[in-house]
Order: C-alpha cells, then structure tokens, then sequence
C-alpha cells in the first residue's frame, strides 16, 4: 500500500461529514440482504463455482457498486439478483423475502442492447406498465414522465436504432425506473460507451438517483466510475467468486469529476488497484532468462524507437 | 484495384445496384438473342425452304446440317434442283421475339385450341393450388415452429421426428395422397404441405432460438411472463425474420408445385407445358415457365417491399 501512494491518507480514514453521512445511511433498513449465497455451475467441463459465501446488504437509497476481475461471478451475482438464474446455497432476501424469481420490485439494466426494437421509445417505456395491467393511457402518462427525467421526451417515437447508445441506455434506465423498483440492478450498463458519453451518464445516474426513492447495485470494472458513484464498493475475488472488501468510499458528496484527483479519491483508487491487480510475483530465474525469440520484419535502418 | 472488384455490397450505391440488378436480367437475354439471331452461332439445323429435288424434303422442315449438305451433293450429282434453306436451331429453341409473341398471345388473344385451357386460367388454377398448400402448412407449420423455439421440451418432442421426416421426398406420398383424398385438387395440395411443412417447422423453430435472450430477459425483469412473454416479446421479436422464412419457403411451395401438379389429373400450368410440349408449341412452353418465375419473383419482390413497410424497425432489411 505504502509502496504506491506513501504521501496519501488511508482510505479507512473519512471526514466527519463522511462519517456522519455513513452513520444515516446504517440508520435505515435493509432493503437487499445477501447471505452465504453461493452458486456452482454444471457445464460439460465439470462444475464451476461461480460464486461462493457471499455476504453483504444494501440499505435503502444506498447506492453500491461491484466491482472485480472478470469471470468473478459479477454478472452471475446481479442475474440472481434480479431473478434471472438460481442461486444454489445461501439466500438472497429482498424486504425480508426471498428472491424466487424476476418481478417489478427489481428493475435491470443490462450492459448490451436490450431495448425492444420493435417498439417505440414511448412504447418501449410503457411496457412495464402495461404488463402490470395499467390503462394504456395512464401507462403512457407514466412512461412521458420518466422520459422526461432522462431528457428524452423529444424521442418518444423515435424507434431504439435512430438513438445513440447513450441515449438508448438512458431509455433502458427510464424503463426500469417506470415500475418503480425498490432496487434497481445495473450490470455494467454503461461499458459499451466512449468516456465521453460514460461520464456524462454517470453524472445523470447520481442526478436520478438523488431525486427518486431507489436503491442502485451497480456492476462495473471501471475503477473511477464505482469510486464515483458508490458510497460503498463491493470488491470480488475469483476462482471462486467471493467477497474480498467492502469499502466505504471516503469521498464527500455531492460528487463532482473535480473529485477524480482528490486525496480520497486517490486513496481510494489505490487501494482498489491492489486490491484487483495485485503487483505481479517476480518470475522466477530460469523463467526470466528466457527471452523471446523476436524476428526482424522491417529494414535495418528503419527504426521506430 | 482488386479491392475496388470485390467491393462489399454495402458500398456499391442504389443506382449501381438497379443498373448491375438489370444486367443480371440483360446478359443471359443476351446470350438467348445471339444464339438465336446470329446464323453463324451455333443453329446446327438447316430450315428448308425449297426441297428442291430431295422427294422426301418439305418446306418449312428442319434437317440437322450435315444431312442437308449430303443431300446438295447428291443433288448435284444428279443434276437436279438444290435445296434451299437456311440456317436454324433446334425446335426446343426458339428465338426470343417468338416467345414474346407466345406470351402476348397467351394472355390477350384466346387459346388457339378450345380442348385445352388456356395460360391464364391454367395459372390461376396453380395459384389456387399454392395459396391453399401454403395455408394450410402455415396455419400448422408457424405456430408449432414458434413454440418449438421457445419451450425447448415441446422441441425435443417433435423436432426429431420432423427432421426424419423431411428427407422423406414429398412426391412419394403422391399415390398415397390420390387413394386418400381422390384426384382432384386434394392431393396436389397435401404435396405442396408435406414438401413445405416440416421444413417450416424446423426453420421456424430455429429463427424464434436465434432471438436475443437479453430482450426476454430485460422483458421478464418487466414483469411479463408466460403467454404474454410470447405474443408480446417472442412473436413480435421474430416477426420480420419469420417474414422473410415465409418468403422463402414460398418459394420451396412454387417448386412442388410442379410435381403436385402432375399427381392424379393433371391439371394447371403444369398440364398446360406437358400438352403445349406434345404439340411441339416451344414458344409457348417457355412463355408459360417465364411466366412462373416472373410470378415467383415479382410477388417475392412485392412481398420484400411490404416487409420494409411492415417493420421499419428491422436493420437487416436495408442491406438487401
Ligand atoms: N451458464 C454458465 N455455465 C457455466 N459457467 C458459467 C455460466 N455463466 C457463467 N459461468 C462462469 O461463472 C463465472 C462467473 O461468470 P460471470 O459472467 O458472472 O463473470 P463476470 O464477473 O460478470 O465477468 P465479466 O467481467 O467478464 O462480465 C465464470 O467463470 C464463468 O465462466
Ligand atoms: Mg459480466
């Protein structure tokens, strides 16, 4: 640790406004309780375990980001979550009740394409409703509504491919929304966009979030996005998937990109590098001796370095 | 420049594809006329138009050239008339102005013959026969191909058997199908539902698996679930695809036609080239065959314009 910032401050250590704010957070119930949730995975090459005794909970209006190598169970943690696939030890408790399958309580946001590309915006919005059973005309009175909050109202009846990808996954977001979830689950929602368009999105995200009663499981391998974004961060193992950390990000909101290059932020981002890519294990001698055999394709004089 | 040959599709602009589309049409048209108007191409018949002194030549008789040359010969030898003739293909083809005459002929003057029916009501009589082969494998063929993609047990369950199935040919069942449904229009159409519905089945199975599993994912998340999961994401989600399968198991239908047409009594256009072959009336035969792919192929381009009306958001329409 010491190694690589030796000027910056612990990222255990938090301001008392931080501090104060964790505390109001600890202060209000559990929405999304996690325990031992363990899931294995039969494939023809044997079993995987995925995940194994995971532990965690989310409180209410908390925004929480996981975070991990890929293959660690990331995807496979949040799909459990949202009722997508089962789970094989452990329990997984939304308000206190177990999660048995998918249901308007949870709303997703998938990191591919995952709008309806046959219907309209507006349409696309109105489906949640709708399958609840509402009227078609409160649905699309709902459904402007939340198109308005993610500044795509103009769009309504544009079709998904006519949007940039930013602006579907701002669609994607809306939909989710419209059913009011107690939490919404996002896997890697914004991994597809250029960093342009991300940390635009990303500033959006925490403008909803704030104004709206939800609760965010945010899934990423963006380091600087989940520091962000979350209060707390989730860091995953794999091999198999498990819970290595859960950090109580040190920085004050509101959060602003000036952030990125605050002590606590970097402190932060320190600690999640170890944490993720740890230094490389000196090679050992015979191994460093090999060099590779490197052929020479180009003229001798043309050199690039 | 080998780059700029074989160019993707995509680059080559609408213009250029029109004018390359009617050359695909123009080149073969081109061929046909230069083998039929240029004496020195091919024409290995001589047509005569004087038998001269040959006792057993008549006008208008085509005689293979070598048979004419021994025969002017002979007749100069003998010192007699020499044939005249001039230089002809075969009967089985005939020039292109002839058949577009046939054709004229066939659709606006009436039939020559009275005992034999005549191009249009043959079609219409075909057309009929595959609307109704087509219906009918559709009403069954789609429905079982959508459930077989979705619910994978319904799958297994019969998607075995349709695959042995198919390979068995449908014009065997012909005889099979005239001692159960007689010899009228019945078993013409069980050929053309035995040829097209077990492969529907299967390709339409296929395309509803091809389907986006996060677009049933995201729609399960939404709340729907069973039957609503079907007609309102799975149908919709398949609908331009299942569109174009139709398209081309349409034009598998129009291809058994032909044998379908020919079980019990004869009967549409089918029975309209064997008769017009007997009489040796060539210009018609290839007028009627033309006037099938020019059916086939019109109403498939019809049915592909329709399909980018019908689902503007489809992507992969535009690259046709
Ligand atoms: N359907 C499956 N069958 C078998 N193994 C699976 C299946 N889905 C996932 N796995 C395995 O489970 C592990 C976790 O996968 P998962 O997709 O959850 O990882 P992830 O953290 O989301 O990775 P990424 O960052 O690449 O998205 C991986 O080792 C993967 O190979
Ligand atoms: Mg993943």
């Amino acid at each position: 640790m010491n190694l690589i910032a030796p000027c910056l401050p612990s990222y255990l250590d938090q301001s008392d406004e931080v501090r104060a704010r964790f505390e109001r957070i600890r202060s209000r119930e559990v929405i999304l309780e996690v325990r031992k949730l363990g899931k294995r995975y039969r494939s023809p090459q044997g079993e995987v375990e995925a995940l194994r005794g995971i532990d965690f909970s989310v409180r209410r209006r908390e925004f929480v980001c996981v975070i991990g190598p890929s293959g660690c169970g990331k995807s496979t943690l949040i799909r459990i979550l949202a009722g997508l696939d089962r789970h094989t030890s452990g329990e997984a408790l939304l308000d206190g009740k177990p999660i048995t399958g998918p249901g308007q309580d949870r709303g997703m946001v998938f990191q591919g394409y995952s709008l309806f590309p046959w219907l309209t915006v507006k349409k696309n919005v109105m489906f949640g409703p709708r399958m609840k059973g509402e009227g078609y005309d409160q649905a699309e009175r709902d459904a402007k509504l939340w198109l308005e909050l993610v500044g795509l109202e103009k769009f309504a009846d544009a079709y998904p491919h006519q949007l940039s990808g930013g602006m579907r996954q701002r669609v994607a977001i809306a939909r989710a929304l419209v059913n009011q979830p107690r939490i919404l689950l996002m896997d890697e929602p914004f991994g597809a966009l250029d960093a342009q368009t991300r940390a635009k999105m990303q500033s959006h995200l925490i403008d909803i979030w704030k104004n709206i009663d939800v609760t965010v499981l945010f899934i990423t391998h963006d380091l600087d996005e989940a520091i962000y974004l979350a209060d707390r961060i989730l860091v995953l193992k794999a091999h198999p998937g498990e819970v290595q950390e859960v950090i109580e990000v040190p920085v004050p909101r509101p959060r602003m990109p000036g952030q990125f290059n605050s002590p606590e932020f970097r402190a932060t981002k320190a600690r999640l590098e170890t944490l993720i890519h740890p230094a490389p294990e000196p090679l050992p001698e015979d191994e460093q001796a090999v060099k590779p055999h490197m052929i020479r394709f180009t003229d001798v004089h043309d050199n690039v370095e | 420049m080998i780059s700029r040959l074989f160019g993707r599709a995509a680059d080559i602009d609408a213009r250029k594809r029109t004018l390359l589309g009617i050359g695909s049409f123009l080149l073969p048209l081109l061929a046909w006329c230069l083998i039929s108007y240029t004496p020195f191409i091919w024409h290995p018949k001589v047509l005569v138009t004087d038998p001269g002194g040959v006792d057993y030549f008549q006008v208008d008789m085509l005689v293979d050239k070598a048979m004419f040359k021994e025969e002017v010969a002979n007749m100069q030898q003998a010192h007699l008339a020499l044939p005249q003739g001039r230089p002809s293909n075969p009967i089985y083809l005939p020039a292109p102005d002839e058949v577009a005459k046939a054709f004229y002929n066939g659709f606006v003057n009436p039939p020559r013959n009275t005992d034999v029916p005549s191009m249009p009501a043959s079609l219409w009589h075909s057309i009929q026969i595959i609307f109704w082969g087509f219906l009918i494998s559709s009403v069954i063929g789609v429905p079982l191909g959508i459930l077989s993609g979705t619910y994978a047990t319904l799958g297994r369950l019969n998607e075995p058997f349709i695959e042995f199935f198919r390979y068995l040919p449908a014009p065997a069942f012909g005889a099979l199908a005239v001692a159960i449904l007689g010899i009228y229009n019945g078993p013409k159409i069980a050929i053309i539902v035995i040829g097209t519905l077990f492969q529907q089945v299967l390709i339409i199975a296929n395309t509803t698996r091809k389907l986006e599993t996060t677009l049933i994912e995201a729609a399960r998340t939404l709340g729907s679930k069973n039957l609503k999961l079907l007609t309102k994401v799975v149908v919709p989600g398949i609908l331009p695809d299942l569109y174009r399968d139709q398209r081309i198991l349409l034009g598998w239908a129009w291809t058994y036609l032909i044998v379908a047409e020919l079980i019990g009594t004869s009967s549409g256009i089918t029975w309209f080239i064997t008769q017009q072959a007997r009489y040796q009336h060539f210009d018609n035969v290839y007028a009627a065959i033309m006037t099938i792919g020019l059916i086939g192929f019109g109403s498939d381009l019809v049915l592909a314009r329709l399909g980018r009306r019908l689902f503007p958001w489809d992507r992969t329409q535009d690259r046709q």
